[in-house]
């Protein structure tokens, strides 16, 4: 047949959408950074270049183009991964970026996994025990973790495991290929600051979506065919609110890799954060363009693959015919 | 919702009553605190909680307690705020979409979705690559991140009444979109969206935090609770208490607020008491 199935149009049409806001975001961030006063060029070069010098330079760096062709250059070269040089650093962007992303990405990372094995089986754990002290405990938790400021709780486990107990590093990173264990345990107090509220959100939406579920008729079903409540809620139940945490899923992931540039501060992390804002300091405007347009593409991404992830769980959206 | 309610819902009293009265001491700030903010005294700092200084004194021997008084007062202002900006933003297109359908609604959701990439920090670095840091990029980039929040609730919110017969009737009657979505939908939706603004005040409250605390918010000589942890940084492992007493601040805040978020939901509209918190903070 000539239609194509609906999975394969949801896809599209997915990712059309991602590449139209992809393109939009690049917009805004060019047209954000083109408004802003000061000419590169000059900068570079220093207040007593002369003005043949400077013009020389705005040639040589394409700024004498028409904003325009800037634009479309600068979103080609992007898509080529070229994202240009930091004329501060003398590096290209995309290596400094990619140097960054050593601490930033395994961060978050670290962080999603932790909120995923504390906050389900929390919010699995309460919705199973509705109504009871567990759960009620559980709930009182959770209100308290969501209310906690991340970098906050960040400083006060400095205190616990690093100042009383010394455990762990105050803070700092030794880079993964002089010590890994060195540089995996720098990560693990900013890794569950991180996940705390994450954590707490999680529990909570999951035991809401399995009280939804559990009152569903195929619950009922489930039971009358002899299966127990908690053999019923984990065959059945979880597996249908795995949808609604999918969701929270993709939004805190994309989230957390905003969140780590503001607790990689309280750590003294090298990561994407600190970059930025020794790029802001210094004017080096491609760098920050760079950086944040990545910050925008993780976030993209990842709801993306959330998208995905739809397709392949909710049986809904597959093809009949495939 | 009426008095009722708040006896039959002791949270959504505890988070009322919590709320105002940390608004309220804040409010009075404007006229009062127990000794003027800018006040140093450096012989006097770092010390504990006193009969003079109820919450001891800072690394500049300032008051603690007028510091807390003044900082909520920002984080509440500029959170408030943010949240305004949201709702003056995201009702109206979400109104639309509900409205309009169509191409309309297509291009409302495309402009959420392309805002939801936008995480409020990256936002607040935007703007402070721009034009400098500042209290107005937090209330900015708060409120940017508040905008696709109210548009799709407002949306969702005005396809559930527009489905109703009276919306019918009213179309009937001649009336058009802008009418229709101005008499019926938005007084309907008005519960939702105070729900989500009180959520989202508590969400903003935590981003305040978070953007001043990396410098971007709220700058000296103005105080805020974000920025009392940032000046604290330096200084926690040895005095502990300074970053103790805005932090608890922050946590007691917004568990008031959230309090009386879920506790207004299940006062006016019981069907959506399940819904849980699904937004994380940015």
């Amino acid at each position: 047949m000539g239609v194509p199935c609906p999975m394969t149009l949801y896809l599209l049409r997915r990712f059309a959408g991602f590449v139209v806001t992809m393109f939009v975001a690049a917009l805004v961030i060019f047209f954000l950074l083109d408004l802003l006063p000061g000419d590169p060029a000059r900068f570079i070069l220093g207040i007593n270049a002369t003005p043949e010098a400077v013009a020389a330079l705005r040639a040589q760096m394409g700024l004498d183009a028409p904003v325009h062709q800037r634009f479309i250059q600068w979103v080609l070269d992007m898509v080529r991964g070229d994202f240009g040089l930091s004329h501060t650093q003398g590096l290209p962007v995309a290596q400094l970026i990619a140097e960054r992303m050593a601490v930033t990405l395994p961060l978050s990372i670290f962080a999603m996994i932790v909120s995923v094995a504390v906050g389900l089986p929390v919010g699995i754990l309460a919705a199973m025990r509705r109504g009871k002290a567990t759960d009620t405990a559980l709930m009182i938790l959770v209100q308290i973790g969501v209310a906690i400021p991340n970098f906050w709780f960040g400083m006060l486990l400095t205190l616990l495991f690093s100042v009383t107990l010394h455990w762990l590093p105050t803070g700092g990173f030794v880079p993964w290929h002089e010590d890994p264990v060195a540089a995996l345990r720098s990560l693990i107090l900013p890794g569950l600051a991180l996940a705390l509220p994450q954590a707490s959100i999680l529990a909570r939406v999951m035991r809401t979506a399995l009280v939804d579920v559990t009152e569903q008729d195929f619950i009922r079903t489930a039971r009358a065919k002899g299966l127990t409540k908690a053999e019923a809620v984990w065959r059945h139940g979880v597996r249908n609110a795995m949808l609604p945490i999918l969701t929270i899923l993709g939004l805190q992931f994309a989230y957390l890799i905003a969140g780590t540039i503001i607790v990689e501060n309280v750590f003294y992390l090298p990561g994407l954060g600190r970059l930025i804002f020794t790029a802001i300091s210094e004017r080096d405007l491609v760098l920050v363009g760079g950086a944040t347009i990545v910050l925008v593409l993780a976030t993209t991404v990842t709801m993306l693959i959330v998208d995905l992830c739809y397709a392949l769980v909710d049986p809904r959206l597959r093809g009949r015919g495939a | 919702m009426n008095w009722q309610a708040l006896r039959h819902n002791p949270s959504l009293l505890i988070g009322l009553v919590a709320t105002l009265a940390f608004a309220l001491l804040g409010v009075v700030s404007i006229w009062w605190t127990p000794y003027p903010i800018e006040q140093v005294a450096i012989a006097q700092r770092f010390q504990g909680p006193s009969p003079a200084h109820w919450l001891g004194t800072d690394h500049l021997g300032r008051d603690m307690l007028s510091l807390i008084m003044s900082g909520t007062l920002t984080s509440f202002v500029v959170a408030a705020l943010g949240v305004l900006i949201g709702v003056a933003v995201g009702v109206p297109m979400g109104l639309a979409a509900g409205a309009w359908g169509g191409a309309v609604e297509w291009l409302v959701l495309r402009i959420s979705d392309l805002t939801f990439a936008f995480p409020a920090v990256i936002v607040a670095i935007l703007i402070t690559a721009l034009a400098g840091p500042g209290e107005t990029n937090a209330i900015i980039a708060i409120g940017v991140f508040n905008v696709p929040v109210f548009a799709r609730v407002a949306r969702g919110g005005a396809l559930a009444v527009a489905t109703q017969d009276y919306v019918a009737a009213a179309r009937l009657a001649g009336h058009g979109n802008v009418s229709i979505a101005w008499r019926h939908l938005l007084p309907n939706i008005m519960s939702l969206l105070i729900v989500q603004g009180t959520i989202q005040l508590s969400l903003g409250i935590l981003a305040e935090a978070g953007l001043s605390y990396i410098g971007l918010g709220t700058q000296p000589p103005a105080t805020s609770l974000g920025l009392m942890l940032r000046d604290a940084q330096s200084l926690f492992l040895i005095h502990p208490w300074l970053s103790v007493v805005p932090g608890l601040t922050i946590v007691f805040i917004v568990i008031a607020l959230n309090l009386a978020g879920d506790g207004l939901r299940d006062a006016m509209d019981p069907r959506l008491r399940h819904q849980g918190l699904a937004h994380g903070a940015g």
